[in-house]
């Protein structure tokens, strides 16, 4: 007889559970239902996890997609465009010899801690920036390196002069930045994410400059990890390394337009294919930089495939260290001639996309049609490498995998197609494939071990110097050669500073830099960024500077 | 009441197949009871006809699969990949490659990676073994305790770490860490068969008769000892190809983008399921018939040399 | 017993110590030896210098073994080149993941390998085993990661019924204890989680089971049908005891022995299936970990996961024992 029972009473007790199951699922259910508008969660799949939040230790997309929804920079680029607007800044004006910048300051502004934004608020960070001490700190502020070529005192990989003067805080809502020379890229550099503002005093608590190294990692103060502190319509809320997830909140004090989603996740989905299914299946929202090989798929399920201007460039890089035979000039002239440039566009890139005879987007001051032309011929490549000498060549090819890029929606395969095309000018081609996380920037940037390779470029703002600069402003291990020539002509071209005067020495440098071959311009493409089709204000930009305040579900 | 039956692990699933190495009747015996078996028909038919395409697909193959064409390149679009044309049964590959050409062809670079690393398996593991059985002692003491250790790690774990030690893949490296996980199988496997041998009548024979030792495992031990080796062999091979394949799916493969091997075939076109699931769906069920029929003429191999089928 | 169990554990201090061996001479087969492979990229001769030194690899080979042993023995396996935390605080982060998805595809293996067994055993020649066994060879044939992508292609992409990847809608904002998502759900009350985390377990735990399934249906029909033929189920069924007590009492009982072996074999087996069905998967478990790890050469958190599978393996290996002498007293003997 108590077995019986006993069975009866589980049996009971098992229904009891799964009502139990029932009533509160569908209460779940409800409460999620009517959280509609302000209170809707906006999720968003990204490629790699941020390295820090930390604006100035970062140089790289996956980092800066969220700071830049939690923090203001003094100006910023016009949503789409590559224009200036005001941000923290309403006014700014350089000095007729452009060694001083006054800016006039937004007026009620609070960091997301509570303190006041000001013009001392603005003069702590460019002072922290100049002041910083330390290799490792030092090494990880590339783009501050960049604009602002050296530090108070250099320690790391930096060994220019330091460009920043000083900053003055006239009163509240002035501040002076003086400079040591005139700089073509400022002001347009002053919208770098890297350059946002952070809170002074969350700095201080958060021993925001305690940047260590050990061995080949990094280790990133609180204020990196846990506090970033700006005055963005969101703020820092969490990053789950068990579930890969950020996720960020409204700012509900931001100065301007309050965000139009209550909560700002970004999902961390490494895998190309599993982001397309993840929107397929409801779980995000949306993800940047579909593969063009979805874009049918995407559009045919109804989701808005959001296309951005072309403002890149890819290129196939020549290190002329190792091989000598790279030291012709032939030789590189026929590694041009040899590549089908036209059709890589139309095969593997996107609709949009056009091949390229310099390393300037068509809409960038300094891209000029004098350039020097070496458009698709296999028959003068195979005579220019038998004029050299150089039938025999054998060449390392080093190509990226496990990446998307902007300017390179699939790398393999582009690598593949310049690979067939090298060969069939009798070039031998050792194609060396590394994941772009795993060492592929560093084997070809830091130490050189290529012959040839894939990399490219999304401008940061608006100016020739981003670009060729940035390439072949001085000498790179990325490229092995030593050109004074170029070098000072890119320097001479950045040190202008009425616009005019930089387009001519800007379209002078690209003439140079055509001739001489350092590396064989590709195509321009229009990257893609897809979102749901219930999600609506997201403007894609052509810097990838996408703000996601004005995005809303509906 | 039975006897306790011994727990089968890899190792006793080895030693298993080790003792049922015999003489010619034997194997003959064993083919004829195979040749009444659709199992082992099947097998081999699947086997037999792979071998044969993998040997003469360079003559089968209507194009070269190595280079790209115009005809196909000209409507190559990233999201949309030409189907069959006149002069190309199935169409392009997302490269502009002449896919039924490749097909053809990777079934000869699968059949090269699957024999080297069970070849290589095969002939370490049988100096090892053979070492070990032939000497006996502390040699083979240490030798098996090794193997074992070896056995003990999950093979595709091995594998990765052993490929995982090379800068940058090549073919090479996915023959090499397979051949390494097959080392110990294979040792232990002849060991146990020699050391069944040692104990036969035709052995104890020979060696009553003075006849030296070495020409006894060379002339009677290891000849003997080679149905297990073969039969396991063949059950290699079928683990070998889908071992390469995930190697080459986890990014340890080959780099050369125009190689033609399954695996790298199937892990490459993955971003292309949409547009043409084609590219994937194929090798696969390339690779997974192939390993059916390696894993089928094994079985049913390794049934018929089982001496308890003998009755 | 206790001697048996005691004699087991003293026999898994050797094999321990060799696989510590083999580890240790893993990193020192690395192309620029441990200190080049620990640096990653950006190793500099003067860096390799500085490393050797604090790795104490210009000491005698065996000083430097046991200094890794200690560092082991203490659960310092430094920190990751691809995140720079500590390895053994990712390893602890992605553990739950595993242990959940590995359970739920040995439950699945187990709910319907045996049974299937069963009836192929039962109707042995028949239809229904022959197509068993061919299920099972083919099965063994798909590589897993080919199942996962496919099974992802289907069910998630063209019919939309289950999620393709990772462990749980994010905007569902569960509450986590254990990192176990199903468990957490329950333990909070918040029943809609856990329903999220089982859905989205079963697509990789069907890619990761079907390896263990497979041999858990060959393995139980061998074992019937060999129970089938002993004399103590004849001598059931002279005695004249009805069908369904043969079987119940005699034959599964029975049969089930060396199954329940074989599934404790199988779990060791799984974090090797794990790298694949959670890469495919975007599971944050340490499989995927391992495969990141891999792209990366990220050697300190791989030898740290490499011992750490071993490790498993052997304990599991000693726990499938000691049951199966629990079980089966005969076999203490041996």
């Amino acid at each position: 007889m108590l077995p019986k029972r006993v069975a009866r009473l589980r049996r009971v007790a098992l229904i009891g559970l799964a009502g139990a199951l029932t009533v509160s699922m569908a209460a779940c259910g409800s409460k999620r239902g009517s959280g509609e508008g302000v209170n809707d969660t906006l999720v968003f799949g990204a490629a790699g996890a941020p390295k820090n939040f930390d604006p100035i230790f970062n140089d790289d997309g996956e980092s800066f997609r969220p700071i830049r929804q939690m923090y203001d920079t003094l100006v910023r680029y016009k949503a789409g465009t590559t224009e200036l607007e005001p941000d923290l800044a309403t006014a700014w004006t350089p000095s007729p010899d452009g060694k001083s910048w006054t800016f006039t300051l937004r007026q009620g502004v609070k960091f997301h801690d509570g303190t006041p934004f000001n013009a001392a608020a603005v003069c702590f960070n460019f002072d922290r920036w100049y002041n910083m001490k330390g290799a490792a700190a030092q090494s990880q502020m590339i783009y501050y390196g960049d604009v602002f070529e050296g530090f108070a005192k250099n320690e790391g990989d930096a060994t220019g002069s330091p460009v920043y003067k000083s900053c003055e805080a006239k009163d509240d809502t002035t501040a002076v930045i003086n400079l040591n020379k005139a700089k073509g890229a400022l002001p347009d550099a002053f919208g770098l994410t890297s350059l946002s503002i952070s809170s002074p005093d969350a700095l201080k608590k958060y021993d925001a400059d305690n940047v260590t190294q050990s061995g080949d990692s990094f280790s990133y103060p609180a204020y990196a990890t846990e506090h970033p502190t700006g005055t963005g319509p969101f703020k820092f809320d969490s990053f789950d390394k068990t579930n890969n997830t950020v996720t960020l909140v409204r700012n509900d004090d931001y100065w301007g337009d309050k965000a139009k989603v209550g909560k700002l996740i970004f999902k961390i989905i490494p895998d190309e294919n599993a982001r397309k299914q993840e929107l397929a299946a409801g779980t995000i929202d949306g993800y940047d930089f579909p593969s063009p090989a979805d874009y049918n798929s995407l559009k045919q399920a109804g989701d808005q495939v959001l296309i951005r201007p072309a403002f890149n460039i890819l290129y196939l890089a020549i290190n002329q260290k190792n091989n000598p035979k790279l030291t012709d000039v032939r030789v590189r002239q026929a590694i041009e001639y040899a590549i089908n440039k036209q059709q890589l566009a139309k095969n593997k890139l996107p609709e949009g996309a056009y091949a390229q005879d310099q390393f300037l987007p068509n809409n960038v001051a300094g891209h000029t049609n004098s350039v020097a032309k070496f458009d698709y011929d296999p028959g003068k490549a195979k005579q220019l490498l038998a004029d050299a000498g150089a039938t025999d060549l054998t060449l390392n090819f080093y190509v990226p995998t496990e990446v998307t890029r902007p300017y390179m929606p699939s790398p393999v395969d582009i690598g593949a197609a310049i690979t067939d095309d090298l060969k069939a000018v009798g070039i031998k081609v050792n194609v060396v494939q590394e994941p772009w996380n795993g060492g592929y920037k560093d084997d070809v940037q830091k130490t050189g071990k290529q012959d040839l390779h894939l990399l490219g470029w999304t401008g940061d703002y608006a100016d020739a110097g981003n670009f060729i600069g940035t390439f072949f402003g001085r000498q790179k291990s990325e490229f092995g050669f030593n050109n004074p020539q170029i070098f000072s002509a890119l320097s001479t071209a950045d040190a202008q500073v009425t616009p005019d005067a930089k387009k001519s020495a800007y379209e002078q440098a690209s003439v140079l830099i055509s001739q001489y071959v350092p590396a064989v311009p590709l195509t321009s493409s229009p990257p893609a960024i897809v979102v749901a089709k219930n999600v609506h204000g997201l403007v894609p930009s052509p810097l990838t500077d996408e703000r996601f305040a004005t995005v809303s579900k509906g | 009441m039975t006897a306790p039956k011994p727990l089968k692990r890899k190792a006793g699933r080895i030693d298993d197949l080790a003792s049922s190495s015999g003489g010619t009747s034997l194997a003959a015996d064993a083919f004829k009871r195979m040749s009444r078996s659709p199992v082992a028909i099947t097998g081999a038919v699947i086997t037999v006809l792979f071998v044969l395409l993998a040997i003469f697909s360079p003559f089968l193959a209507p194009k070269n699969p190595y280079i790209p064409y115009d005809e196909l390149r000209a409507t190559l679009r990233p999201d949309s990949i030409p189907g069959p044309m006149p002069g190309f049964v199935l169409g392009s590959d997302q490269n502009g490659y002449d896919f039924f050409s490749r097909l053809l062809v990777g079934s000869q670079q699968t059949l090269i990676v699957g024999v080297c690393a069970t070849l290589i398996g095969v002939a370490v593991g049988m100096v090892i073994g053979g070492l070990s059985g032939a000497t006996g002692g502390w040699v083979d003491t240490l030798l098996m305790r090794f193997t074992d250790i070896l056995l003990a790690i999950p093979s595709l774990l091995l594998a990765i770490s052993i490929a995982a030690l090379f800068a940058h893949g090549t073919q090479w490296t996915v023959i090499v860490a397979v051949a390494v996980v097959n080392v110990p199988i294979f040792a232990r496997l002849l060991r146990g068969a020699m050391l069944a041998q040692r104990s036969s009548d035709h052995v104890l024979a020979a060696t009553a008769l003075g006849v030296r030792r070495r020409t006894i495992v060379f002339r009677h031990m290891l000849p003997n000892s080679m149905g297990p080796v073969i039969v396991q062999a063949t059950l290699t091979l079928a683990t070998a190809i889908i071992d390469a394949a995930a190697l080459s799916f986890l990014g340890l493969g080959d780099s050369d983008p125009s190689r033609a091997e399954w695996g790298l075939m199937l892990g490459k076109s993955q971003s292309y399921l949409d547009v043409k699931p084609e590219l994937a769906f194929y090798p696969a069920i390339a690779i997974i018939l192939v390993a059916l029929g390696f894993t089928l003429l094994g079985e049913s191999l390794r049934e018929a040399l089982d001496p308890k089928n003998r009755r | 017993m206790l001697r048996f169990i005691i004699r087991r554990l003293l026999q898994v201090i050797p094999t321990l110590l060799v696989l510590s061996i083999l580890v240790f001479a893993w990193l020192r087969l690395l192309p620029g030896g441990p200190a080049g492979a620990l640096l990653g990229d950006k190793a500099t001769p003067a860096k390799i210098a500085d490393m050797n030194r604090i790795l104490g690899l210009d000491q005698p080979i065996f000083v430097q073994y046991f200094k890794f042993l200690g560092r082991v023995l203490t659960g310092d396996f430094g920190s990751s080149l691809a995140s720079g935390d500590s390895v053994l605080a990712e390893i602890g982060r992605r553990f739950p993941a595993t242990i959940e998805l590995s359970v739920c595809a040995l439950v699945l293996a187990v709910a319907f390998g045996i049974p299937l067994g069963y009836l192929a055993a039962r109707y042995h020649g028949r239809f229904l085993d022959n197509a068993t066994v061919m299920t099972t060879l083919v099965g063994v044939a798909v590589p897993v990661f080919f199942l996962g992508v496919l099974l992802k292609y289907v069910f998630a992409q063209k019919l939309g019924i289950l999620p393709p990847s990772g462990r749980q809608d994010v905007t569902i904002d569960a509450t986590h204890l254990t990192g176990f998502f199903v468990l957490d759900g329950v333990l909070t009350g918040e029943f809609d989680a856990s329903w999220d985390a089982i859905k989205h377990l079963i697509l990789p735990a069907i890619a990761l089971g079907s390896i263990p399934f497979a041999v858990i249906v060959r393995i139980t029909r061998a074992s019937v049908l060999d129970v089938q033929q002993e004399d103590f189920v004849r001598t059931a069924e002279s005695k004249g005891l009805t069908t369904t007590v043969i079987r119940q009492r005699h034959i599964l009982r029975n049969a089930l022995l060396p199954v329940s072996t074989t599934i404790g074999l199988q779990t060791g087996l799984l974090l090797a299936g794990a790298v694949l069905t959670e890469t495919v998967f975007n599971w944050q478990g340490l499989g995927s970990l391992m495969s990141e790890g891999i792209a990366r050469r990220d050697y300190p958190r791989l030898q740290a996961l490499l011992l750490l599978a071993a490790l498993v393996y052997v304990i599991v290996n000693l726990l499938v024992d000691i049951s199966y002498a629990i079980i089966d007293p005969r076999m203490r003997v041996r």
